[in-house]
Formats: C-alpha cells, sequence, structure tokens
C-alpha cells in the first residue's frame, strides 16, 4: 500500500460522519452498518499504517501534493501509528457495542449518535496523524465540539454536565490557539518538524517560554490532568454509556499523546526539560492527581463516577510519565495509553452493561451481580485487577516502568505515590468485587436490593440460575476488551520492544 | 517441563470452572491434575538430584526480561512438599466438602488449583520479577479461599488479608525495580547476585538495608514474621483443608521460601554479613519464634493455636536462612518439608474433629480421643514432632538448626529455640491429654470422620514418623538440603 494509508486514517471516518447522518436521515437502518464500515476501514488503515511503519520507518505524506511548510503534512511514526491502532482498535469494538446500547438508552436519536460519533473519531485520528500544529487545532475542534454535543446526550444532568465542559473546552481551546499564536510568529512556521529544528534558536525569548505554558495548560484541561480536570467528573457520569465508552478511553489518552508530541517532539527536552523545567511541574501534579483521584473514587457510590475519578488519577499516571522526562518514563506513559484505554472501556461498558438490565444502580446494591452476569462481572475483575497492578495483567506492566523511571531518577515520592495508589485502587475496585460476588442481598434499608432477588443460596451444584447477561452485541465487546487487557499484559514486552522503543523521542 | 508444571492445575482449574454442574467430574479434574502434577515435579526431582538443573524460558515479560522457570534444587524440595501434599488434601477436601456440607465447591475447587498453579511457579521462578507474578497470583486465588464462607466475618478476614498481602506484594515491587535498575539483572543465583553491585557503589550502605526490609516485607508478610502476621490467624476462617494446605503449607511456606530465595540467591551470604543484615533478621525470626509460641498458649480455638504454632515454625525456617551457616540451611530447608507433614496432619485432625464433632474449641475436647482414637493418635504424633522430640521428623530439621546456631556462635539462640521446644509441648500435650484422659459425655455419639478425610491424616502422620527415622527416604531431603545449603553458603563459615 502506498504512502495515503496515512490520510485514510482518519478520513472514512470524516466523510463517514456526514454520509451517515445523510443516509440515516433517509433511512434509519443504514446509519449504523455505514457507521461501523467507516470504522472497519479506518480501523484496517491503522493496522496496515502501523505495519509499513514498523517495516519501512515514519511515512510523511503532503496534504493534497503540497510540500510542508507550506502545505499541511501528515506523518506516521511509530508512536503516532501505534496511538492510531489503540483509537481505532478500542473505538471498533465499542462501535460494535454501541447498537445494543444507544436503542436503549438514546432511542430514537441512534442516527446522530453515529454520525457525531464518527465525526469524534475522525477528530481524534487527526490529532494523531496531523504533523501540523494549527491542523492538530482544527481537529482538537472537531473533537471537542462533537464531544460536547454526545456528552449532552445522557440522563437529566447531562446538558450541564456537558455545558461546563464546553466552558473548559473552549478555555483550554483558545488557551492551546494562543500559544501557537505566539509559536508561529517567533518561528514563522506551523510544521511541526519544522518548528522543532527551529526551537533552538528561539527558545530564550520569553513570549516562547509564555507560549510553551499556555500549550500545556490548555491541552492539560482536556486531557483533565490534575487540577485541570475539574469537568471529567460529571461530564462522564451523566452521559450515555456508549459515549462514556467511546469518549472516556479514548479522548484523554489522544490528549496526553498531543502532550508529549508537542512537548518532546515540537519543543523539544531540552526546553521543557533542561531549560523551562515544565516537565518536573507536570510531574507533580499528576502525582498529587493520582492520590486525588483514587481518593476520591474511594468516595463513590456510583459506579460510573468512581470510574471517573479513576480516570482522574489513571490519567495522571500517564502525566506522570510525561513529567518524569526519560526513555523509561516515555515507554510507561506510552504503554499506559494504551492498557488504560483498554481498561477504562472495559470498565465503562461494564457499567454499560449493568445499567441495561438494572438501571442505575448504586454499587451497595450490586449484590448478587456476580451470579446474574457472571461473564460481565469477569470482565470487570480482569480489569479491576489490571487497574490495582496485579500480575499478568496490562495494569502490572505500565507499573513497571512508570516504577522503573522512578527509581532511576531516584524519584522516591514518585515511587511511593504509583505503590500507594495501587493499594487506593484496590481498596474502591475490590468493594465492588466484594459487594458483587460476596454480599447477601438485603432487601430492606436505605439500599435498594433488586438485583439480588435471593441470590447467592451458595448452591452450584443444581439447575442453572437465571442468568441476566447483557445482549450478545453488548456482551462480546466487553469480553474482547476484558481479553485485551490479559493480551496486552502479557505482550507488554512485545509492544515496548517493538513498537514504544523505537518511537522515544529524540533527545532524551 | 517446570512450565508443565505450572500448567496443569491452571488447565484443572478451568475444566473444573466447565463442569460446575457435576460434581464427580469437578472432583475427578481436581484428583487427576493431582496425580499428573506429583508425577511431573517426581520425574524434575530426578533430574535434580542427579545434578541436572531443567530450565524454560516462556515468553519475554517486560523488555528485557523473561517469564523463566528452573526447577534447581530449593525449588524442587518446595514444590514436592506442595503437590504431594495437594494429592492428599484432595482426597481430604471432598470428603470434608461433603462431610461439612460446603456451598460453592466449584470455585472453591477452581481456586485450590491456581493457588497450587502459583506455588509450582514460585518453586520455579528463575528471576525476581517471574517470582513477583506468581506470588501475587498466589494473593489473588487465595482470596475466594478466605472469604469462601462469605459470613462477615470471612469477608473481613479477607479485607485484611488483602490489605496485608498487597502491600507486601508493592514493597516486593519496588524492591523488584531497584533491584533490577541497580544490578542490571533478576537472576536468582546461588550465593547472591546483589554483591557485586553493592561493591560497585550502586547502594549505600542504608540503601541496601532499605532494600533488604522491602525484600523481607515482601517475604515476611506471607511467613508471618511478626509483627506482620496478624492476617493468619484471622484467615483461619477459611474451611479446614484451605488452612491446611494454604496456611500451614502453600501460601506461608511460600512467604519462607521467598525469605530463603532473598536471602540466599539475592543478597548472599558475603553482602548479609558484611552489612549485618542477618543479625537482624534472625532477631526478628527469634522474637517471632518465642512470642508466637506464648500466645499460641493462650488460645481456645483449636485452629488459632495452630495458625500462631505455625507463625512460630515459620520464623524457625527464617531463622535458618538468616543464620548463614551450613547446618542451619540444612535445618531450615529440612524444616520447610517437616513442618509441612506434620503441620498439615493437627490441621486434618482440626478438620475431623470439626466435621465429626462440630467442636471448634479446645475446651470442648475432653475425651474425644476415646471416640477418634485415630484421628487423636496421628495428632499426638504430630504433636511430639513439633516438640522436636524423636522420632519425628521435626527433631532431625531442629538437630540442624541447633547446631547452626552454634555454628553461627549464637547461643542465646540455642536457647531460645530449647525453650521454644518446651512451649509447643506446652501448648499442643494438654490437648492430646484432655482428648484421651479427660472424660466428658459429649461425644456419645461421635465416631472417626470418613475414610476420605481419615487416610490423608494418617498418611501424613506416618511420612512424618517416617521421615524422622530415615530423612533420607523417598527424594533424599536431608542429601537435597545439604546440596542446596553447600550451594548457598559454601562449605563452612
Amino acid at each position: 500500500m502506498s504512502d495515503h494509508v496515512v490520510v485514510l486514517i482518519p478520513l472514512p471516518l470524516l466523510v463517514g460522519g456526514l454520509v451517515v447522518a445523510l443516509a440515516g436521515s433517509f433511512r434509519r437502518g443504514l446509519a449504523y452498518p455505514l457507521f461501523l464500515l467507516a470504522l472497519l476501514s479506518s480501523t484496517a488503515a491503522s493496522f496496515a499504517g502501523l505495519a509499513k511503519v514498523l517495516r519501512e520507518g515514519t511515512i510523511r505524506y503532503a496534504l493534497g501534493g503540497w510540500a510542508p511548510p507550506i502545505g499541511i503534512e501528515y506523518v506516521l511514526d511509530p508512536l503516532s501509528a501505534f496511538l492510531a491502532v489503540v483509537v481505532t482498535g478500542v473505538a471498533l469494538l465499542v462501535g460494535i457495542y454501541a447498537k445494543a446500547s444507544t436503542d436503549h438508552e438514546l432511542p430514537g436519536r441512534d442516527v446522530s449518535f453515529y454520525g457525531v460519533a464518527s465525526l469524534l473519531l475522525a477528530g481524534l485520528l487527526g490529532i494523531v496523524v496531523t504533523g501540523d500544529l494549527f491542523n492538530l487545532y482544527v481537529f482538537l475542534e472537531i473533537s471537542s465540539l462533537t464531544a460536547y454535543a454526545l456528552l449532552a446526550s445522557g440522563d437529566r444532568h447531562a446538558p450541564l454536565a456537558s455545558f461546563r465542559y464546553v466552558l473548559m473546552g473552549t478555555l483550554s481551546a483558545s488557551l492551546y490557539l494562543l500559544g501557537i499564536g505566539i509559536l508561529y510568529a517567533q518561528t514563522g512556521t506551523l510544521n511541526m518538524a519544522d518548528m522543532a529544528s527551529r526551537m533552538d534558536a528561539v527558545m530564550a525569548l520569553r513570549s516562547v517560554r509564555v507560549a510553551a505554558v499556555l500549550i500545556v495548560t490548555g491541552i492539560g484541561i482536556k486531557m483533565a490532568l490534575f487540577p485541570l480536570h475539574l469537568w471529567l467528573p460529571d461530564a462522564y457520569t451523566h452521559a450515555a454509556s456508549a459515549v462514556t465508552g467511546l469518549i472516556a478511553p479514548l479522548m484523554t489518552k489522544v490528549m496526553a499523546y498531543s502532550l508529549i508530541r508537542i512537548l518532546f517532539f515540537v519543543l523539544g527536552p531540552a526546553f521543557v526539560r533542561d531549560d523551562l523545567r515544565l516537565t518536573p511541574w507536570i510531574a507533580w501534579c499528576s502525582a498529587a492527581g493520582i492520590l486525588f483521584g483514587s481518593v476520591l473514587a474511594i468516595a463513590q457510590r456510583d459506579l460510573k463516577r468512581m470510574l471517573a475519578y479513576s480516570s482522574v488519577s489513571q490519567v495522571a499516571y500517564i502525566g506522570l510519565g510525561i513529567g518524569l522526562a526519560s526513555p523509561l518514563g516515555f515507554i510507561g506513559a506510552a504503554l499506559h495509553v494504551l492498557n488504560h484505554a483498554l481498561m477504562k472501556s472495559t470498565l465503562f461498558l461494564v457499567a454499560g452493561n449493568i445499567r441495561y438490565r438494572f438501571g442505575p444502580v448504586p454499587i451497595p446494591s450490586f449484590a448478587g451481580l456476580g451470579r446474574k452476569m457472571p461473564l460481565t462481572m469477569a470482565a470487570f475483575a480482569v480489569a479491576a485487577v489490571s487497574m490495582v497492578g496485579l500480575p499478568p495483567t496490562a495494569g502490572f506492566f505500565s507499573k513497571w516502568y512508570l516504577v522503573l523511571a522512578g527509581a532511576e531518577q531516584k524519584q522516591w515520592i514518585f515511587v511511593a505515590v504509583i505503590l500507594l495508589s495501587s493499594l487506593l485502587n484496590a481498596v474502591y475496585f475490590f468493594r465492588v468485587l466484594e459487594t458483587s460476588y460476596l454480599a447477601k442481598p438485603v432487601s430492606a434499608g436505605p439500599v435498594p436490593a433488586f438485583i439480588g432477588g435471593g441470590v447467592d443460596d451458595g448452591d452450584d451444584d443444581g439447575d442453572p440460575r437465571p442468568w441476566r447477561e447483557a445482549p450478545p452485541g453488548m456482551l462480546v465487546p466487553t469480553l474482547a476488551l476484558g481479553l485485551g487487557i490479559l493480551i496486552a499484559g502479557l505482550a507488554n514486552a512485545a509492544v515496548v520492544d517493538g513498537v514504544l522503543r523505537r518511537a522515544v523521542p529524540p533527545g532524551f | 517441563m517446570p512450565a508443565a508444571c505450572v500448567l496443569v492445575s491452571l488447565a484443572a482449574a478451568a475444566l473444573i470452572l466447565l463442569s460446575r454442574r457435576s460434581p464427580r467430574l469437578r472432583e475427578t479434574w481436581t484428583l487427576l491434575a493431582a496425580f499428573v502434577k506429583f508425577g511431573l515435579v517426581a520425574s524434575l526431582a530426578h533430574n535434580v538430584i542427579q545434578g541436572k538443573v531443567v530450565e524454560c524460558r516462556i515468553l519475554s515479560i517486560a523488555s528485557g526480561l523473561d517469564l523463566k522457570l528452573r526447577a534447581d534444587g530449593l525449588g524442587i524440595v518446595f514444590a514436592l512438599v506442595a503437590s504431594s501434599l495437594w494429592i492428599l488434601t484432595s482426597f481430604y477436601s471432598i470428603g470434608y466438602i461433603r462431610g461439612a456440607g460446603e456451598k460453592r465447591a466449584t470455585r472453591y475447587f477452581a481456586s485450590f488449583a491456581v493457588c497450587l498453579s502459583a506455588t509450582m511457579g514460585i518453586a520455579f521462578s528463575a528471576n525476581v520479577l517471574t517470582f513477583v507474578l506468581f506470588y501475587e497470583m498466589l494473593t489473588l486465588a487465595t482470596y475466594p479461599l478466605v472469604v469462601h464462607k462469605q459470613t462477615p466475618e470471612a469477608i473481613s478476614a479477607g479485607r485484611k488479608y488483602l490489605v496485608y498481602t498487597l502491600s507486601a506484594g508493592l514493597c516486593l515491587f519496588a524492591a523488584t525495580g531497584w533491584t533490577y535498575l541497580s544490578a542490571g539483572t533478576l537472576e536468582f543465583t546461588a550465593g547472591g547476585f546483589l554483591h557485586e553491585a553493592f561493591r560497585n557503589g550502586a547502594f549505600g550502605r542504608g540503601g541496601i538495608l532499605v532494600l533488604f526490609a522491602l525484600f523481607m516485607a515482601g517475604a515476611g508478610v506471607k511467613a508471618g514474621l511478626m509483627p506482620l502476621h496478624s492476617w493468619l490467624p484471622s484467615a483461619m476462617v477459611a474451611p479446614t483443608p484451605v488452612s491446611a494446605l494454604l496456611h500451614a503449607v502453600a501460601v506461608v511456606k511460600a512467604g519462607v521460601f521467598a525469605a530463603a530465595r532473598f536471602v540466599g540467591f539475592v543478597f548472599g551470604p558475603d553482602l548479609l554479613r558484611e552489612i549485618g543484615a542477618w543479625q537482624i533478621l534472625a532477631w526478628v525470626s527469634v522474637v517471632t519464634i518465642v512470642v508466637a509460641s506464648l500466645i499460641a498458649m493462650a488460645q481456645d480455638n483449636l485452629k488459632r493455636r495452630l495458625a500462631y504454632s505455625t507463625i512460630g515454625h515459620l520464623a524457625y525456617i527464617v531463622l535458618g536462612a538468616a543464620l548463614l551457616t551450613p547446618s542451619s540451611w540444612t535445618g531450615s530447608v529440612l524444616h520447610l518439608v517437616n513442618h509441612a507433614t506434620m503441620k498439615i496432619t493437627l490441621f486434618f485432625c482440626a478438620g475431623a474433629v470439626y466435621v465429626t464433632a462440630h467442636k471448634e474449641k479446645i475446651s470442648e475436647l475432653n475425651g474425644i480421643g476415646r471416640r477418634m482414637p485415630v484421628t487423636m493418635v496421628a495428632f499426638a504424633a504430630a504433636s511430639v514432632g513439633l516438640a522436636g522430640i524423636p522420632p519425628v521428623n521435626g527433631f532431625a530439621s531442629k538437630w540442624y538448626l541447633a547446631a547452626g546456631t552454634l555454628e553461627a556462635h549464637r547461643g542465646f539462640f540455642l536457647a531460645m529455640l530449647l525453650l521454644s521446644g518446651l512451649l509447643n509441648a506446652a501448648y499442643l500435650f494438654p490437648i492430646v491429654h484432655a482428648a484421651f484422659f479427660k472424660r466428658s459425655d459429649e461425644h456419645t455419639r461421635v465416631e472417626e470422620a470418613s475414610l476420605l478425610m481419615l487416610i490423608p491424616l494418617c498418611l501424613t502422620a506416618l511420612v512424618s514418623v517416617a521421615l524422622g527415622i530415615w530423612p533420607n527416604l523417598a527424594f533424599g531431603f536431608l542429601g537435597l538440603a545439604k546440596g542446596i545449603a553447600a550451594s548457598v553458603v559454601g562449605g563452612g563459615p
């Protein structure tokens, strides 16, 4: 396949967004197949792109034949190819899941869901493959606007939560735009590679320093990097299941990617780490965020809200890896992008499955769930174990590289934070597991126990219990992602040695 | 082949889960896996005795590190103990589950099989990361067994268990990462591999002591070293076969095994003598031995008393490892075996009494020896052994441990070891005395437990006695132990 593979990653979804909406308004039934088709094409292109990059090295693609720095350049290097595969892979499974879930939770709004979701994914993939800072802004806005729309389509509180996100997101985009405006004024280019080569000359300028801080802050908001995470918990809690399943694992990860891209590939480690000393700030904020997110997750009664706070903490793991600004830290961060995308999507899909059958139940009412939905809860258990970071699941290994990175720089506080956070994660995840598998349903009291219904008499020898699993269209993607967590764990060495080591930014 | 040992019971766990509807099939899988596993371990042992070390690389588990298994002397001893006792425990479990009418047998047998897989993995791990992997797997797989009864008491014991073991796992995890960064390798080597890194200045003196503390905290929680022991008595709410195999053999032995591995194969005797860390560990062990024995005397719940006795005896093994002399290591390895056979006998007896007479308290056992003579004779034999009296095998290991304290010139430790023998007698013999010589009308309708339970406990008692008389019986444990001691600490101090 030729170099066009680069542009084929975002394009099907970008076109798909329009086609889905148009075709869907004629015939409802067309929307979902077209959405899947677009997603499938993008996924195929991503995998082909990764294979090609690993075989032949970085691909630079001048959009429309306009040579950079005048034209827009798309770049597929090991890092962006890796991210594209993560995004499309997870999105494909969530996309399959979305059918049954949206039919249930967003009846009558499925066409707009598929259309907007296509555009969202196109935006995210565009951010991943673009080699141009302003083009990145365009895709950032595409993904943000679509995300606002999607997040608003949930329960009663969703529009308000989404509105808060609009405010924060707009601020974020403006800061970013302001930052690249300054950089453009000083360097005269918007092409990432081009700008990187001119950074040495301008990095002493005060305005460039301000620009760097503005950009990092802007991206930090969208990435929900503590303490800029305030929009996230409400937005994730109130949105529809398929929406959180799509946005929670992917959006913050892609923003983490663009942070890595801009910090280390455009501004350069020599500037942000050694001169401006911006990365230690990121590391310290992340360390605080890891603990903050975990502690608040413990306090939640609602599963999705708990997962949202857990996201704040997990994104901060990535932030910590970025902040350590070393090869090991980079590997830990990038690996955690993959691992957390898998874990969080599994967890949110599980939450969706539970909601599908039992409505929005609080965690204390999960008693008996282990027997009603054994497969869904098995996927949850795998993801939970991975979040705690126990082998052989994926979470253990991202923790491993992050701890190595911390210990390498003798940053014992960061090592301690990672370990402590594992314990905190154990507290809130094992609590859910304990309730679903071990607790006896109580019929009276403040907690409605309508999942249970005379559940656990401990007899597993007799006739089969009435399972109430989610429909196959939701169950299979959930299980596939759960399995993915195990595979990502066992194959982490292949990912790290095969892809990530080749993606380590120059100058580390 | 070491990989097959691990996989056999994992496969069995899957099969057990699939045959949830049929108890017979489930039990068949358990027994089949137990026998196959023992066969594999025994044939590996044959290789090891002939001096061959079997190694296998499975996959690259993290960048630059392999998931690697190796059957060496120390590993094979542990694997032999766990796999042979698993066979007996399987029969016993089947009898117990039927007799006590325990529910959720599928989860029980499946978790048990996974535990055994993890134990084999621990025994055969060739490097620290592989070890950590299986160590954590053991933690997770044991949790369902601890909470098996799902009573509030069991659930809170489960929480306590998780808090302790997960924290230990994290200490170990940090220690592993640090070691890897500083030494560049994690491969277990007889005599240790950290000495060179220390010489090269990769650690300060304080640093290496902290590292040692992290490793020992990781091992010490599972090994029940005081003050990290308190999960163990709580975990006694689990069904008795779990207490027997896991809390007397597999899990806690994984802890002492870890301690021995880290002392002998990571730090090594030269380094530990140089930094003086062995004394700290030895003192902690000695205190644990004495205090645990004293607490044991105050317990009225039979299983809790046995749990404290376990804590004491585990500390014997750690003490032996810490003393770093040939005899102490020999004694340590022997006690790993001997304590297993004796303690499992005691737990089997306790379970038999619970299933037939529904008694858990020692004060309720008056006269039970008349109704269950075989069970209580086995109990008596194992008690004699734990007190270190010949001809039961406890004597042999204690003899070597005692010799070890003298080789290390620590007369005080010897005194404590002897005192502990007395204390053992003081908390175990009254039970035997009450069972046979006190009268009570309570147990008139009690008789021996089913043969499925009775035969295993007789066998373990017989093995204990036999190993006492011929320590080189079967696999030549004494020879193996001496070989391990020589490889770790060399010919003489």
